[in-house]
């Protein structure tokens, strides 16, 4: 028998209101199945299990807030014989009512000996709250609670030290241009794209900026799980990771990343998605700022930053030119890395982004 | 007009004694000793040896000469110094009073009165402190009566003496000295359980001696706010089920309080009449107060360890609220 326990969907959730569940007792589930679905205070996500098993016993009820680490279900792991769920103790008077009220007794909770449904219990499920008496959460000040939690957290916390690069991108956005121009329409890849697998190849040389301070230690992270910072049309934003984008190829990434804006705007994030990136990428060149010195999400490490890629006057080799450029920013916790080491990552960054045709 | 239970009973006894020359009382030490709980106290020199009558020390053969007596048209009460006694009696109640009509095809008539003391709570050991009214109320062919109050105590005898079959009373050792109002006119009947105090979260149920430690848990209840209803079996054969059912239909927690030993007891009786007839009104598992199952011990804290109390039927009641 396993356990199935609300996981942490990020370093500002303590807890989370189940939404849906996505099983029943009885449903084989493999891992990597979304099973649940929590409303954070950042989002609706989907919640995966990391472990093939059976489903035994539902115990959150949808419309329950619970903490971080309650158990929510019990699965019988593979090879396990499953136990039959126990019926819910209610008391004879309480289902007979139930039964003629048409209120499911297995969904209340009991507050007769034993948790046992009391016809008490059925008659006041039968009468259904109107909408008015049920507050609704207002979920932007939800949202900005939750970004102030972890923002004041990581400035209080997390000495950061910021790095800056001007980086010139004429090359990669030419070979993107002619990428783009053999692929159709809807699979153009977008220049963030391309930014975002070259901080990643970038970071395999630079594991102490892609991880986890955590218990006073750095973790280095298990894959490269790059955050993306995306802004929510209401206001607010999450950073949802895409994961192992060192590997993937541009197509797949770029795939990957209009799946995530989309599901971020839609709400449906996935909780491996929303607990789990080891760095953070912000890109503001959109709303046309030239640079951004990012605040670190506890509790990574590093964040890095592009701004507006803008045609600038370029001296190179004794000459000036006009040429696009960008500028990159790193912000780097001073307890996991120096000055030093962000220096030379962005550099190689700058590097990376000059060889296009190796991303 | 405030009077106590054994004085109560004593006035029945006078009444029935007066009212009709076939009644006689007839026991050991109930002449000249005026009786071993002094209830027929003066009633010897009222009525005279005839119908006031000591018996030899043999249970059996003095309820035995009651059933005779009975058979040939009078209307004997026979008291039974307590129920612990009552067992060498057995055979003549069992086998004979309970069966001649029945055996007869009808022919016979046993309008016999047994009164007998029983229960605990006054230190006089294991042999002498049985609670056995379950083995009676056991029996096709006997009535069986557990007067509490002093009304029952004035009014149930006068039923039981003009009943044609056998009728037990059991009357509670404890109970001689309590004092009651004795309501004009009081009732006789013989049929009826009653509801001694009215209440709406549980009900507790419960006869004989353990009616007032049921209505002094009532109170300590009601302190918490839970309102508790109090039913009196009175009658234990046969038992009142329509009273019983309306108090579990209302109150829909039901505790069962008895002296008897719970393997066997009569709660055990009640408890699965309730779950055969009113088990779709329960709001909760069924409880019951009875007596430890061990000889009734001599020790005085040891022995009321051993009984129903008040503060067991409240937490008993606690147990079923949740």
């Amino acid at each position: 028998m396993t356990e199935f326990k609300l996981p942490s969907l990020g370093a500002d959730m303590d807890q989370g209101k189940l939404l849906e569940w996505k099983v029943k007792p009885g449903d084989a589930v493999r891992r990597g199945q979304v099973i649940a679905l929590v409303d954070t205070s950042k989002a609706a996500v989907e919640v995966e299990i990391w472990h093939d098993g059976v489903v035994q016993e539902l115990i959150t009820q949808p419309g329950e807030t619970i903490a971080v680490g309650a158990v929510m279900a019990r699965l019988a792991t593979p090879g396990e014989v499953p136990v039959p769920a126990l019926r819910r103790p209610a008391s004879p008077a309480a289902r007979k009512r139930a039964h003629e009220l048409d209120v499911d007794i297995e969904k209340l909770a009991g507050t007769g000996p034993h948790g046992a449904v009391t016809l008490e219990d059925v008659e006041k499920a039968a009468v259904k709250p109107t909408p008015a008496a049920v507050p609704v959460p207002d979920r932007q000040a939800e949202m900005r609670k939750a970004i102030a939690a972890a923002m004041s957290r990581s400035k209080r916390e997390i000495p950061h030290y910021y790095l800056a690069e001007t980086i010139p991108m004429q090359r990669a956005m030419e070979q993107l241009a002619r990428a783009n121009a053999a692929r159709p329409v809807t699979e153009r890849v977008l220049i963030g794209a391309l930014q975002l697998k070259a901080v990643a190849l970038t970071l395999r040389q630079f594991p102490d900026l892609n991880g986890f301070w955590q218990d006073g230690a750095f973790r280095a992270g298990a894959g490269i799980h790059v955050g993306v910072a995306i802004s929510l049309r209401q206001g607010g934003l999450v950073a949802p990771a895409i994961h192992d984008v060192d590997q993937l190829s541009l197509e797949d990434l770029m795939r990957a990343l209009a799946d995530l804006v989309q599901r971020a705007r839609a709400g449906s994030l996935r909780s491996s998605e929303m607990s789990d990136p080891t760095i953070t990428v912000t890109n503001l060149g959109e709303q046309g700022v030239e640079s951004v010195f990012g605040v670190i999400y506890p509790p990574q490490v590093a964040l890095v930053g592009f701004g507006r890629i803008a045609e600038r006057a370029l001296a190179e080799g004794g000459a000036l030119r006009v040429a696009p450029v960008v500028t990159a920013t790193l912000s780097g916790d001073h307890r996991a890395s120096d000055g030093h080491r962000g220096a030379r990552f962005l550099a190689a960054l700058r590097e990376q982004l000059l060889r296009p045709e190796e991303l | 007009m405030k009077t106590s239970y054994r004085e109560a009973m004593r006035a029945a006894l006078r009444e029935a004694l007066a009212a009709d020359p076939r009644v006689f009382l007839m026991g050991e030490d109930v002449g000249k000793y005026g009786g071993s709980y002094a209830v027929s106290k003066g009633l010897l020199e009222e009525f005279g040896p005839e119908r006031i009558r000591d018996t030899p020390l043999s249970e059996l053969a003095f309820v035995g000469a009651g059933i005779g007596a009975a058979l040939g048209g009078m209307h004997p009460i026979v008291e039974v110094m307590t129920v612990n006694f009552s067992l060498l009696a057995l055979d003549q109640i069992v086998n004979t009073a309970s069966l001649y009509r029945h055996m007869s095809g009808g022919q016979f008539s046993v309008p016999l009165v047994i009164r007998m003391a029983t229960g605990a709570g006054r230190q006089i050991a294991a042999q002498h402190s049985h609670s056995l009214e379950n083995w009676y109320a056991h029996v096709p062919g006997l009535k069986v009566l557990t007067p509490a109050t002093v009304e029952d105590a004035r009014g149930m005898l006068a039923s039981a003496l003009a009943d044609p079959d056998p009728v037990v009373i059991f009357e509670h050792a404890q109970l001689y000295n309590v004092e009651g109002e004795l309501p004009e006119p009081w009732t006789t009947d013989m049929k009826k359980a009653s509801v001694r105090r009215q209440g709406k979260d549980v009900s507790l149920i419960t006869y004989g001696g353990s009616l007032p430690k049921t209505l002094k848990a009532a109170e300590m209840l009601a302190r918490e706010g839970i309102d508790a209803e109090v039913v009196d079996l009175r009658v234990l054969r046969p038992l009142d089920d329509a009273t019983i059912m309306a108090s579990v239909a209302k109150c829909r927690r039901a505790v069962i309080i008895d002296e008897g030993w719970k393997t066997g007891s009569l709660a055990a009786e009640v408890m699965a009449r309730i779950v055969e007839q009113a088990f779709y009104e329960l709001d909760a598992p069924l409880a019951r107060v009875c007596s430890e199952e061990v000889p009734v011990p001599y020790a005085k804290h040891m022995e009321e360890a051993a009984l129903p109390q008040p503060a067991k039927i409240v937490a008993a009641v606690k147990g079923l609220l949740g």
